[in-house]
């Protein structure tokens, strides 16, 4: 018995010995493989008698365990290690760079139009459109606004040169004759917006050749200023995304509306810097009134019967004030690192209901 | 509009402040610009009384002055001539802003002397540039008391926009009525004494118009006035015209311009001896000339109103007066016309001579034709009180315009259409302030229109008026209740898929660009050139002078531009409109972009390279991926438009009438003749040609249909000639078993190496599908037999050995 432990505690030491899986299955060939030392005891048995066979086998079987369970133990010990070895090799610098992959940027217009639109449409407004160069007649005259009439004048009317049937051609100075275009196809009830190019021939600081506007018309039996003016403070709130913004109704003067009114919402400019929400000052921010009885008649609709109410925005405008925009003329000049940094992310697409809260 | 309070209480009785009337302006429609107070530039300077003064013991020209402000007493030492002891002036003291020199005052020391303050001139106050001595003040003058006041210069003056259709509130009295219907106070009487006439006018006026163009001057008074004399009007009324910002210049003159802005009432005088004979209304001969009040000369053309004498033009009717007929300091007779202009031909003429003036812009939004005799009454008083002389009788030509009219104003309309309930007592009131003659007829009120409102034609008018006036403050909120429960989908289509593009390309890497609709025509002749139909008549500069025919031009430019700042390698993209025509169909929504330079920076992963072909038609895959297109059916053939790189650009269409896009290089020809480095990669994708979804087939998708067998991956290379299109090849191996093919892919393009000239290798993975059982290799043999043999048919080619 002596020298089963005395084996043992070679093995033993040989297996912890081992420094690698090669060494180890050495180890596992020189105790257990066919010529090994234990392997060679069990062997001895048959030249025992019954009872010492017995208490030997016992015994040699036990060391056979237990030398096997030790080698088993220490390949798992040295496959582990193995592992982290190859995995310490494997070692990058993670505070790389990624690969480089472009960015793209959606114009903080396209981005002012689709915030619009997602308002208005909660309200069951509708998206229309028309062409941007246009008749007269719907630019215009349709609109209440005759020939030689002084806002005809004031509106710094680009003209094409292409004449239809004595009817001149031009680049629409407003979105207003889609409201034209939607009355002459279509019955009431009309809910629509109608955001598109809008083209003046001015050009400086605060005016560009071309511009957006979204334009709105809502025309059914009963919709009175009333109407108007909770559908415009709730945009105006929605869109600034300030509960409490003071919304006022100012009497001004638009051909195409009776009454007409202009909207300002509330700011202050103290400190030097403007912010929109409640203040001492206010801000124009659209133009709006009730469709006027001309207009209906012009589009053949009864103005005895329906009714209803138009606004136009700017979006260059709505965008300045709400994103801190300086100058209206850089929208247009493509310039990289305006378009980044005033621009929006392609996965940002407004929604009310997706807008996240605080 | 400019007026001072001063002036408004003239014509309205009223306790109201300038802040409150300014507030009350802007809620009535009378939009406040600006209210200046010009007492806030001098609120620091008070009366001084100079208790003493005398020389200063150490300089000549200077005196030493001691001035009391009411309370105390500063020693000053004051370098003006006038300076003496007794007299009051305007002191300034220590600290105060010396408006007229732009400095705050300091205490110092001159010639050892300590000056407190200073005596001030008027041009040290603002007043003029006058600096020869200080302001004398008149003894009634309290010391301490304003100076504003003691200058009479704390008159607030306001601004006020007036839009195109209030023509009445263009004189001060318009104003008033206005501020008066809305509670602030009450609209003075305007008292009209006939002037007595004591003569004949030797002068006769002659309205030389034919029916047609009789409304162009329908209407007008005139009185000759003799033994005159025009000197300068008196203080009361320069300072009022001063304080609007208008110079006076004669009594004469001074006295038509305050009847042009206290009553929207513009007149003109003719100095009556260089009128030759009687005047003619008549319209204009083409060719005639004017030399006008401004110094210049005018050409006419022959459909302006001119009052004429009998040899020539002397004023252009509702416009501006002649210089020839000018009334000057010598003046002794004098010609007074109060005539009644058609608004839209006084318009025309302004603009075609771009000649603008207060009558002008009077006339074209139209003066109150009753009061062309009251004007001419009110101004023959005047006349008479400043300048003198004698007024002869009143001479009329011509017939007031008859403008009465009247309009019934439902009781419930202002409820119905305004959305406010505003009292029976209370609408009636606003409208009897405003001028309106309302009669009760039970159901609704009668009501006839003042002379002065143009504007009003209709009962929308007239419930404007009452909403307006009762407040639009006043006019409750009420929400605008949608029509269904759920919002219905608001866009259509083809804007969704505008929408979608715009996003889909962003987040591929390009940025969304603005761009003009119009260039410059050589930019567009260079891609396909737009019809003369579309070339602007008054472009804004000589290069922004066409309509676009395609978008590319004003992006390859953007890119331009970033790139001569430094930035070369920009993606951009567009998504809107251009044009081949006039007409709306002429008129297409394309999305397009471009790609300039390299794909990206260099990187420890890897190189970056120049864009290609493949990137532009990588973005038209991936927009039509996103719009849900299926363009698998449609041709990609090599025929894009000339502005492409020939040999690498392509045309993807379901035929000629139906181009879905092109893409590919952008001819280096084209960007040599933007002054813009290459490479740039572009495209262009006409949306409204896309497929439309078929209609019926809803959110529902076709049954999915899973094998149970693995697919199999077989790989061929043809040999085909250098022509043969990689996807005609594939097509053709698709084609030659489509129960089994499920997809076909090119992996590689060989030419060169051992393959002859004109040849080249093109190498597929067939991917086979079996359904039924697991494919055994004589059918996978079969199915390789026939793409070979399908191949050799459509391309000619050959299995490469």
């Amino acid at each position: 018995m002596q020298d089963l432990e005395a084996l043992k505690s070679e093995l033993t030491a040989a297996i912890d010995g081992a420094g690698d899986l090669d060494a180890l299955e050495a180890v596992r060939v020189a105790a257990l493989g066919r010529k090994g030392s234990v392997t060679g005891l069990m062997k001895t048995l048959g030249r025992l008698d019954a009872d010492e066979r017995k208490a030997a086998g016992q015994a040699f079987n036990a060391l056979k365990d237990e030398i096997a369970g030790a080698i088993e133990a220490r390949k798992t010990a040295l496959s582990a290690s193995g592992l982290d070895a190859r995995l310490a090799e494997e070692k990058i610098d993670v505070t790389l760079p990624v690969r480089p992959e472009r960015k793209g940027y959606v114009h903080p217009i396209s981005q002012t139009i689709d915030e619009v639109i997602s308002i208005f449409g909660e309200m069951g407004f509708t998206v229309a459109e028309g062409p941007d160069i246009e008749e007269d007649w719907y630019n215009f005259t349709a609109l209440n606004i005759p020939q030689d009439h002084p806002a005809r004048q004031e509106h710094d009317t680009f003209y094409i040169n292409a004449e239809k049937e004595g009817r001149r051609m031009v680049l629409r100075t407003h979105t207003s004759p889609v409201q034209i275009r939607t009355m002459q196809s279509r019955k009431p009830p009309i809910r629509i917006i109608v955001p598109g190019r809008t083209y003046r021939s001015d050009h400086d600081a605060t005016h560009s050749p071309m511009f957006h506007q979204v334009e709105g018309l809502v025309v059914n039996e009963t919709t009175h200023m009333g109407h108007l003016k909770g559908c415009l403070m709730e945009f105006c709130r929605a869109f600034f995304g300030i509960d409490d913004l003071p919304v006022r109704f100012r009497p001004s003067y638009f051909p195409f509306t009776e009454p007409s009114a202009e909207v300002d919402i509330g700011c202050t400019r103290e400190g030097g810097g403007l912010k929109i929400g409640a203040g001492d000052d206010w801000l124009e921010i659209l133009g709006s009134g009730m469709v006027n009885p001309a207009v209906l008649e012009n589009c053949g609709i009864d103005s005895a019967k329906y009714q209803g109410f138009a606004f136009g925005m700017g979006v260059e405008r709505l965008a300045m004030l709400k994103y801190g925009i300086p100058d209206l003329r850089t929208f247009y000049d493509s310039d990289i690192r305006w378009l980044e940094h005033f621009g929006f992310a392609p996965l940002d697409v407004p929604s009310l209901l997706g807008r996240a809260v605080g | 509009m400019k007026f001072s309070l001063t002036w408004l209480e003239q014509e309205l009785e009223t306790d109201a402040g300038p802040r409150e009337i300014a507030d009350e302006l802007t809620m009535i429609g009378l939009e406040l610009e600006s209210l200046d107070d010009p007492a806030d530039k001098l609120k620091d300077f008070v009366v001084g009384h100079v208790e003493d003064a005398r020389p200063h013991p150490d300089a000549d020209r200077l005196q030493v002055c001691r001035v009391n402000n009411g309370t105390e007493t500063f020693e000053v030492v004051c370098g003006a001539p006038n300076a003496r002891t007794g007299m009051k002036g305007v002191f300034a003291p220590e600290g105060s802003y010396i408006p007229g020199i732009d400095t705050v005052l300091k205490k110092t020391k001159i010639r050892g002397v300590t000056s407190n303050g200073m005596l001030l001139s008027e041009r040290e106050v603002g007043l003029s540039d006058e600096h020869e001595g200080i302001i004398e003040l008149g003894g009634d003058a309290v010391p301490g008391a304003p100076a504003a006041e003691a200058l009479g210069m704390s008159d607030p003056v306001f601004d006020i926009g007036i839009t195109p259709n209030r023509g009445d509130c263009l004189g001060v009295r318009g104003v008033a009525r206005d501020l008066a219907a809305a509670g602030i106070g009450t609209l003075k009487p305007l008292l009209i004494e006939p002037v007595e006439g004591k003569f004949e006018s030797p002068i006769k006026v002659h309205l030389d118009l034919d029916d047609e163009t009789m409304s162009a001057c329908p209407y007008f008074v005139g009185r000759y006035f003799r033994g005159v004399k025009n000197g300068p009007s008196p203080d009361w009324l320069q300072q009022k015209l001063l304080a609007i910002g208008l110079r006076p210049i004669s009594a004469l003159v001074d006295i038509t311009n305050l009847l042009t802005m206290a009553y929207g009432r513009p007149l003109h005088v003719f100095d009556a001896d260089k009128v030759h004979g009687d005047i003619h209304v008549r319209l204009s001969r083409k060719g005639e000339k004017i030399l006008a009040l401004d110094g210049k000369e005018y050409e006419l053309d022959d459909e302006m109103t001119v009052i004429a004498d009998e040899k020539e033009p002397e004023a252009l009717g509702g416009v501006m007066g002649g210089e020839i007929s000018g009334c000057t300091g010598e003046t002794v007779n004098v010609f007074l016309e109060s005539a009644y202009f058609d608004p839209i031909r006084t318009a025309a003429t302004g603009r075609k001579l771009n000649l603008t003036s207060d009558a002008r812009y009077r006339f074209e939004r139209g003066i109150d034709p009753d009061f062309v005799l009251d004007g001419a009454e009110l101004a023959s008083r005047l006349v008479l009180d400043l300048c003198g002389g004698e007024a002869s009788d009143i001479v009329i030509a011509g017939e007031k315009p008859d403008v009465s009219r009247s309009y019934p104003l439902r009781k419930h309309r202002v409820k119905e259409l305004g959305g406010v309930e505003v009292s029976e007592e209370e609408t009636v009131r606003i409208l009897n302030v405003l001028g309106f003659n309302v009669t009760d007829n039970g159901d609704a009120w009668e009501c006839g229109v003042p002379s002065w409102r143009h504007d009003v034609v209709g009962e929308a008018d007239l419930v404007e008026e009452v909403a307006r006036i009762h407040g639009f403050d006043n006019i409750p909120a009420v929400p605008l209740v949608r029509e269904t429960n759920l919002p219905s989908p608001a866009v259509s289509l083809p804007q969704a898929r505008r929408a979608r593009a715009r996003r889909a390309l962003a987040g591929r890497g390009l940025t969304e660009s603005v761009t003009f609709s119009f260039l410059p025509r050589k930019h567009a002749d260079l891609f396909g050139g737009v019809p003369d139909a579309v070339n602007l008549v008054n472009p804004i500069s000589a290069d922004l002078d066409v309509m676009r025919p395609s978008l590319l031009p004003n992006l390859i430019d953007a890119a331009r531009r970033n790139a001569d700042k430094g930035f070369g390698n920009v993606s951009l993209y567009e998504v809107g409109p251009q044009f081949a025509g006039e007409n709306p169909e002429d008129q297409a929504t394309v999305a397009s972009g471009v790609r300039a330079g390299l794909t990206g920076p260099r990187n420890w992963a890897g190189g970056s390279r120049e864009v290609d072909a493949f990137d532009a038609k990588a973005d038209v895959m991936a927009v039509f991926e996103q719009l849900g297109v299926s363009a698998g059916s449609a041709r990609i053939s090599t025929d894009a438009p000339a502005w492409y790189h020939p040999g690498r650009s392509g045309t993807i269409a379901f035929g000629p009438q139906q181009v879905l896009a092109h893409f590919g290089e952008i001819h280096p020809g084209i960007l040599q003749a933007m002054d813009a480095g290459g490479p740039m990669a572009g495209f262009e994708i006409y949306l409204e040609n896309l497929p439309r979804p078929k209609d019926g087939k809803s959110a529902m998708r076709p049954p999915l249909t899973l094998s149970a067998f693995q697919p199999v991956e077989r790989d061929f290379a043809f040999i085909v000639d250098d022509g043969v299109a990689a996807d005609d090849l594939a097509k053709a191996a698709q084609a030659a078993d489509k129960k089994l093919i499920s997809g076909v892919r090119v992996f590689d393009e060989f030419q060169g190496g051992d393959l002859e000239a004109g040849k080249k290798s093109l190498a597929i993975a067939v991917t086979l599908q079996p359904t039924q059982a697991t494919l055994t290799d004589e059918e996978i043999e079969a199915v390789s037999g026939k793409v070979v043999a399908n191949v050799a048919k459509h391309t000619k080619g050959v299995l490469r050995g």
